[in-house]
């Protein structure tokens, strides 16, 4: 077999209509089916067992529009909402890494480092013990407050002309001073709201329910729409701003915009569940070592970023049932070991 | 018949002389501010009492409400934030030093995260609950995380590489801040300590915390102190400081020995103050250039100044509250690490 020919099998060109085409590597192609199997079980996983018992014949009656009120309730009240949740949430989360790491141009460029997720917390710590707020201002506290620190970060960072390093530990820097703001939030309040308080910061899919989820759903094609139309340029911009300038990006727009999305991705999915560390670190990453593709692999983080938290939820559901461990502090212990190894092997 | 020696000048002093005395007398000033500070930090507070207040509550214990605040309230506290301050500054300087790492402090490498983790489990699993019980858990718990993070990094010392200490720090405390997170969950009681503890503040930490530390910081000063002169040549590089003699190794752990238990010691008695070793570091170092054995002498009554003035500042700023020391610092010390980074010049030892 010729070099030509066996390049030519392991690409693949789609041709639209009116001259396209997409090409592409097959490998993407694999590993995003992969994933969305693996989603697909954990999914089935999600609604089918459970710490109360129901069997699978139920589980299909109430599927089907039968069942007892009471399996009805578990069923579609509390372990669809559930895996939904988790499957949307990791998602976005993916995607919204994905888009902060390609603008970095630094793997660690994720909400979480930049401070992002601390700032976040700040503003519903706030608003839950200050404002005794419920979890709906919580969640705009939440995003009040992570706009701002999003914000401030990059204007001190950028002072001197954004380098990835900068900005990494500028974030780490102002998040540790919102870190002291948070202890000293939740030496104030009386212990059974800095309980409630502290839950809410680990970052939960306890008890979560379909008025949670339904917002999340109906901004999710709106902003996956407009993940996939900043891929393309984005992935020139990666050749450096002054080539992709000269191949027609609009390169300060692209750049704000991509903020905006990154922002709001990551927003949505404090809103439904608090903060999650670390899942917009590990789910690109992951992602692309999968696909083996350079660039944004949008739909493969999204997928991967869906499969990690549905993963991490299921674990920590089942670890040490009936106490459930909060998802964001599976996702927090794991993601550090990661880290920590990504640092270990890049020596 | 051998010529007479030349007569040495008797002035101007060589120049050499003259620096060292003037970093002596410079040393001296600086053990006076913090004396003052000490003194300030005797007055002030939600009930304010004057200088000359506080000395004769000082000199004449008598029982007045004025001489039990002084001597029963605020005395431990203030030799507390001396001791603290002391310990944190000299970790500081020691583990710049011995990692030849400008970004490297305590708590930014996972030592705090660590000393919590461990006081947790001896609060929840142990059900201890006085800081002279928990201060053996801090310690084991804050040289195990900085061995990991210094073991993960340690393999190249080339510079730009600084940043990857900060980063191992912060992952490592990730991961360790979760697992607090699960047992504090679990455990109310040890939520409720633990949340004061976490704070770092030196408000009610009683006599006990201070008899409990004392003795390690002291004998971490006492471990750190004469490293001074083997810690400029470790500057020089792992290369050039093996040739010149000096056994790296040696030098590197008992460094690091000195820096556990500083770090552990003050940990355990005040909570996690962020910061204060990052600072004073760099501060001297504007002052006095790079020599070690002079940065570790000066950092003794820096670090115990800067943490009075951090308590004073947080008891003062929103009457009739306070504001734990630990938060004053991290305000302080944030500014300075940003600071650091932004330089035009790079971050430099």
């Amino acid at each position: 077999m010729s070099t030509a020919s066996r390049q030519r099998s392991r690409h693949l060109v789609l041709s639209l209509p009116r001259g396209g085409s997409l090409r592409g590597t097959r490998r993407p192609l694999w590993a995003g089916a992969i994933t969305a199997l693996s989603c697909l079980v954990l999914l089935a996983l999600g609604v089918f067992t459970g710490t109360y018992h129901i069997g699978t014949a139920e589980v299909f009656d109430v599927l089907g529009g039968g069942g007892s009120a009471m399996d009805r309730f578990i069923v579609v009240g509390q372990r669809m909402p559930r895996v939904c949740a988790a499957l949307l949430v990791g998602a976005g989360l993916g995607l919204a890494g994905s888009l902060f790491q390609s603008l970095s141009r630094n793997p660690l460029g994720s909400p979480d480092i930049i401070g992002f997720t601390t700032g976040s917390t700040t503003g519903a710590l706030a608003a839950l013990l200050i404002g005794g707020g419920t979890s709906l201002g919580a969640g705009g506290g939440a995003l009040l407050g992570g706009l701002a620190t999003a914000l401030l970060v990059h204007v001190l960072s950028a002072m001197r002309g954004a380098v990835g390093g900068r900005l990494i530990v500028t974030g780490i820097a102002v998040g540790a001073m919102l870190a002291s703001v948070n202890d000293f939030l939740i030496t104030r309040a009386d212990i059974e709201s800095a309980e409630s308080a502290k839950a809410w910061t680990f970052g939960s899919l306890n008890a979560i329910t379909w008025p949670h989820v339904v917002p999340a759903a109906a901004a999710f094609p709106l902003l996956l729409a407009a993940t996939v139309v900043l891929a393309r340029p984005l992935q020139m911009m990666s050749m450096g701003d002054d080539t992709a300038a000269a191949l027609g990006v609009r390169v300060d727009r692209i750049r704000a915009l991509t903020l905006l999305v990154g922002v709001a991705w990551t927003a949505v999915a404090i809103a439904v569940a608090g903060p999650i560390g670390f899942l917009a670190l590990a789910a690109p990453q992951l992602a692309r070592r999968l696909a083996r593709s350079g660039g944004v692999p949008v739909f493969t983080a999204a997928l991967m970023g869906a499969l990690l938290l549905a993963c991490a939820d299921f674990a920590g559901q089942r670890l040490l049932a009936p106490f459930q461990i909060p998802v964001g502090l599976v996702t927090g212990a794991l993601g550090g070991l990661y880290l920590m190894w990504l640092l270990y092997r890049k020596v | 018949m051998s010529p007479p020696a030349p007569a040495r000048p008797s002035t101007p002093a060589p120049p050499r002389a003259r620096r060292a005395s003037r970093r002596a007398w410079g040393w001296f000033a600086c053990l006076a501010v913090a004396a003052l500070l000490f003194l300030v930090s005797l007055g002030a507070g939600s009930r304010g009492i004057p200088l000359d207040g506080v000395w004769r509550a000082l000199v004449h214990r008598d029982g007045t409400a004025e001489s039990v605040i002084v001597w029963q309230l605020r005395m431990p506290r203030s030799l507390l934030a001396c001791v603290v301050g002391s310990a944190l500054g000299v970790a500081g300087v020691v583990m710049q030093a011995v990692t030849r790492n400008p970004l490297a402090e305590p708590g930014l490498v996972g030592v705090n995260a660590g000393a919590s983790f461990a006081v947790v489990v001896a609060i929840s699993a142990f059900g201890i609950t006085r800081a002279s019980g928990y201060v053996w858990f801090a310690f084991v718990g804050a040289l195990a995380a900085a061995s990991a993070v210094y073991g993960l990094t340690a393999r190249n010392s080339r510079t730009g590489q600084h940043i990857r200490l900060v980063l191992a720090g912060a992952a490592m405390s990730a991961t360790l801040g979760a697992c607090t997170g699960v047992l504090t969950m679990f455990n109310s009681q040890a939520f409720d300590s633990y949340r004061f503890w976490v704070v770092g503040s030196l408000e009610d930490r009683g006599t006990a915390a201070l008899v409990a530390s004392a003795p390690f910081v002291a004998l971490g000063i006492a471990i750190a102190l004469p490293l001074g002169p083997s810690l400029n040549a470790l500057a020089l590089g792992e290369e050039t400081s093996t040739a010149l003699g000096l056994r790296t190794r040696t030098v590197r752990i008992a460094g690091f020995t000195a820096v556990m238990l500083l770090c552990g010691a003050a940990t355990a008695a005040a909570g996690p103050i962020a910061f204060v070793g990052l600072v004073v570091p760099h501060a001297l170092r504007m002052l006095l250039g790079p020599d070690v054995r002079w940065l570790l002498v000066y950092a003794i009554p820096v670090g115990a100044a800067l943490v009075l003035v951090s308590d004073v500042v947080g008891r003062l700023i929103a009457p009739p509250g306070e504001i734990e020391a630990g938060i004053v610092t991290a305000f302080i010390g944030a500014p300075v690490l940003m600071w650091l980074v932004n330089r035009r010049k790079g971050v430099r030892l």
